[in-house]
């Protein structure tokens, strides 16, 4: 006997995802899930951007991490509201995992909240969390090759920072070939090139911020 | 990617399936899996393998069908396979207005069993 099931795999996230977008949207919130391999900066680069905006933007912000709550310490020091997700083991955020963390989050009523995804290139691409943009991290330091080797997460993102560019005369890492590898890949990428810790670049990923918050809320208002 | 939680998702779903149907053993699983999924159908068999003795799929065969990932060009409508590398810029006439109509799929197609 042959049953005919067609049953997506990955359904429940994107129902949970789903919701997670209607509820983001309904209250007029950017959400912004931020990926990269480990040690790439993405807590550093988030350190940053929120103490720049910490007196104009409301933020929030999910760390997800295996095990630690280090980069969650770190954030909060900025005076933001911050919520742990410890995945222990598992190698990326899920749209449950967001949805559980965000019921404390938005009674901040968060203007823009950073998701913080677990290290990895791979697995965090194929799970929807409900966001509005994907921002990808690579950093020099970890040679030019990642877009070739890892499609799938750049393809779907919509802003890519590619930060440590203090670093570049130390390297051999070619900043055309990443421009032009993600031009291939998803032509309509956002490139920032930055370093979190000089601050270099970090004013247009800033203003960048801000615009989308503005057209987040436009977006909101257009739906009331 | 992590593939063995995929197949523990597809044994689980079947395995749901077949008791509400009264099937008692299980011949054969078959999955559709998308190129841009990037789960591995070589890791798929494996997990399927290692977890199938003992259960009501001992004896099933897995059976995946890979889709490639088509794309169409919203420009000028051109049709074109993504290939390793892939390119989100039209062969044809160069925009990077694509829509990319396949190779996301990840779901089961079908099972086969029987009551005994």
């Amino acid at each position: 006997m042959r049953i005919s099931l067609e049953t997506r795999l990955l359904g429940a996230n994107e129902l949970i995802a789903h919701n997670n977008r209607t509820t983001f949207s309904n209250q007029g919130i950017l959400v912004i899930n931020l990926m990269s391999s480990p040690g790439s900066g993405k807590t550093t680069i988030l350190e940053k951007t929120i103490s720049r905006l910490a007196d104009q933007i409301r933020m929030a912000v999910v760390e997800g991490d295996l095990y630690t709550d280090q980069d969650a310490q770190r954030i909060e020091q900025q005076g933001v509201k911050v919520v742990q997700i410890n995945t222990e083991g598992t190698c990326h955020l899920d749209a449950g995992m967001v949805s559980h963390a965000c019921q404390q989050l938005l009674t901040q009523k968060p203007e823009l909240l950073f998701i913080e995804n677990v290290g990895n290139l791979v697995c965090p691409a194929e799970f929807d969390l409900g966001e509005d943009l994907r921002a990808v991290v690579i950093s020099v330091p970890e040679g030019n090759d990642k877009i070739t080797k890892y499609p799938l997460v750049f393809q779907r993102a919509e802003v890519v920072l590619v930060n440590k560019i203090d670093l570049l005369p130390f390297t051999d890492f070619d900043v055309d070939k990443v421009k032009r590898d993600i031009g291939l890949i998803n032509p309509k990428a956002k490139i920032f090139l930055v370093s979190a810790r000089n601050g270099d670049g970090l004013d247009e990923w800033i203003s960048w911020l801000l615009e989308q918050i503005e057209v987040k809320k436009g977006t909101n208002l257009n739906l009331e | 990617m992590h593939e063995l939680a995929l197949m523990q998702s597809v044994l689980q779903t079947v395995e749901m399936d077949a008791a509400q149907r009264h099937i008692n053993r299980i011949s054969k699983v078959k999955l559709v899996i998308g190129q841009l999924t990037m789960a591995l159908p070589d890791s798929l068999v494996f997990a399927f393998e290692a977890l199938k003795p003992g259960t009501i799929f001992a004896e099933a065969n897995l059976v995946i069908e890979e889709r490639q990932a088509l794309c169409q060009c919203q420009s000028c409508q051109q049709e074109y396979k993504l290939d390793d590398f892939f390119q989100f810029i039209c062969p044809t006439c160069g925009s990077s207005d694509i829509q990319v109509q396949g190779g996301k799929e990840l779901y089961i197609d079908y099972y086969e069993g029987e009551s005994l």
